[in-house]
């Protein structure tokens, strides 16, 4: 659980109007920079309903593409971030649906670039937001932490591995979550960790037989 | 020192045994909480401050419409009236009124603004803070001290409701934002932590009930001119609980009350736009006009 601050009160310093779908929104787009790490050619961005009928007004498509590119949430480039020069050397969309499955704040980045990929999170509130699924598989990143993600065959032994690893460091696991499509296919593994995550533990992990991919996903500062 | 407090009865029983005002506990509580030291505490509360003078600065200096081209436009409207003909309740509500209304144009034109608690309540505890300060002549290092208290009263409330519209209306955005302001002005006026704490529960008593309905689902309509009414809500229950006015519902019983009320208070109601304002004739013509644009 979170542990609750002052500052969740009188912050952040915001780019307006909207935490849900002005700030969230920003938040996400970063979040997906982060896991992407890797230049995007072209990306599509499919809004579900609340941010579908009133993202626009609250400028989550900015907010969106803006954090995707690295802005802050109070980013002074967020509001023109359509002509800024940042933004003419990647190729973007927006589609629009209502799906009650869905979150009433939920995006999915469909991304094309050094590889395909497609995240999908949402905006849970008062600007804090969620990382539910990267391609196939459910995550849960929020960006509090600093984290480590992985997807790996799905075999015996993985997570002792992986723990080792982050253990020799000394450093705490807050949570960790695995998945996986089917038995010995493709698994995910999603550990947020107190305090910093030294490079060493990704190449490690990445060194280990049948990691396909690992990344290391920092934490959100505003 | 490591507090724990959910409730406006511990905080002021902390207050009262180690003899300390509840900025105090609370600057204190966050530093133990996060291994900071208070002065850090204090530079980050410092940095929302200067951020919620600059969007007032702004703001007062704009007419910049927001993105939907509803709104914009009132505080130069507001400061062109005063111009002409003084405000009846005299030169701080002229402030407070002006400051609220140039920090929430502010929010709606995307530029930068400081949650408080939410983005769509950002405008009343600045506004009120910042007028007080200067009509008051408050130091940097009390402005401080107003705005910790003032969040403090938002940390206890948020414990037991969600400071969001979809959880509990507005009464969680602006009525939180009224008690909270409420709490600071007492503080500036030299009220004791008694006083502080009861101001919070007079001006939420006041808000109960209170919806989100904005129309076309933006934060501008009914919520610009809310931020205003709801700052001057503020002063009210300040100079009630100064007087040694107290609610007869104790702070804590009325979070209670605000829960609840925000249980029983329709989906339609909260944040979703499909009720009240939003649903009314002109409203759904504004929306459905908005939607053909986009």
């Amino acid at each position: 659980m979170k542990q609750r601050s002052l500052f969740d009160v009188i912050s952040p310093i915001m780019t307006g109007p909207s935490s849900s779908h002005t700030a969230g929104a920003v938040r996400l787009g970063m979040l997906v920079r982060n896991i992407y790490a890797g230049r995007v050619r072209n990306v599509v961005f499919k809004l579900y309903n609340s941010y579908a009928s009133a993202g626009k007004g609250h400028g989550s498509d900015k907010a969106l593409l803006a954090g995707l590119l690295g802005c802050k949430v109070d980013s002074p480039d967020i509001k023109n971030i359509f002509n800024l020069p940042a933004s003419q050397d990647i190729k973007y969309s927006f589609e629009f649906e209502q799906n009650l499955d869905r979150h009433p704040n939920a995006v999915d980045f469909i991304l094309e670039g050094e590889r395909n990929m497609i995240v999908s999170g949402n905006s849970v509130g008062a600007g804090n937001v969620e990382i539910t699924k990267i391609d196939d598989f459910a995550v849960k990143i929020s960006g509090e932490y600093n984290a480590i993600i992985l997807f790996y065959k799905d075999k015996p032994g993985m997570i002792s591995k992986v723990s080792t690893f982050i253990q020799n460091e000394n450093i705490n696991i807050a949570s960790l979550e695995c998945d996986r499509n089917a038995k010995g296919k493709i698994a995910s593994m999603c550990i947020c960790v107190d305090g910093q995550i030294p490079q060493s533990i990704i190449n490690n992990i990445q060194n280990i037989d049948d990691v396909y991919f690992v990344r290391n996903i920092k934490k959100l500062e505003d | 020192m490591e507090y724990t407090f959910n409730t406006f009865d511990k905080l002021l029983d902390i207050c009262g045994s180690e003899n300390k005002k509840i900025y105090e506990v609370m600057q204190e509580k966050e530093a133990c909480d996060f291994e900071l030291d208070i002065n850090t505490v204090r530079n980050k509360v410092l940095r929302n401050i200067n951020a919620m003078k600059s969007a007032v600065k702004q703001g007062l200096n704009s007419d910049e419409k927001s993105l939907s081209g509803l709104c914009g436009d009132d505080c130069l409207k507001l400061k062109e009236k005063y111009k002409k003909n003084k405000a009846l309740f005299g030169s701080l509500y002229e402030k407070i009124t002006l400051y609220a209304l140039a920090t929430m144009e502010e929010n709606l034109r995307m530029n930068k603004i400081v949650a408080c608690p939410t983005a769509g309540s950002c405008a009343i505890v600045p506004s009120v803070i910042i007028a007080l300060s200067e009509e008051k002549n408050i130091s940097e290092e009390e402005q401080i001290n107003l705005l910790i208290t003032a969040g403090t009263i938002g940390y206890i409330i948020s414990s037991k409701v969600a400071m969001a519209g979809a959880v509990a209306g507005c009464q969680a955005e602006c009525g939180v934002a009224s008690a909270m302001s409420a709490a600071a002005a007492v503080q500036a006026l030299g009220g004791n932590e008694k006083q502080i704490i009861n101001a919070a529960a007079l001006a939420l008593k006041n808000i109960l009930g209170l919806t989100c309905d904005p129309v076309a689902g933006l934060v501008e309509i009914p919520c610009v001119k809310r931020n205003v009414f709801l700052a001057i809500h503020a002063i009210t229950a300040a100079e009630l609980s100064l007087a040694g006015i107290t609610s007869k519902i104790p702070p804590d019983e009325v979070v209670d009350a605000m829960l609840q009320t925000g249980q029983l208070m329709s989906p339609l109601l909260k944040e979703t736009s499909q009720g009240g304002l939003a649903v009314t004739k002109s409203g759904i013509i504004i929306s459905k006009e908005l939607n053909k644009r986009n």
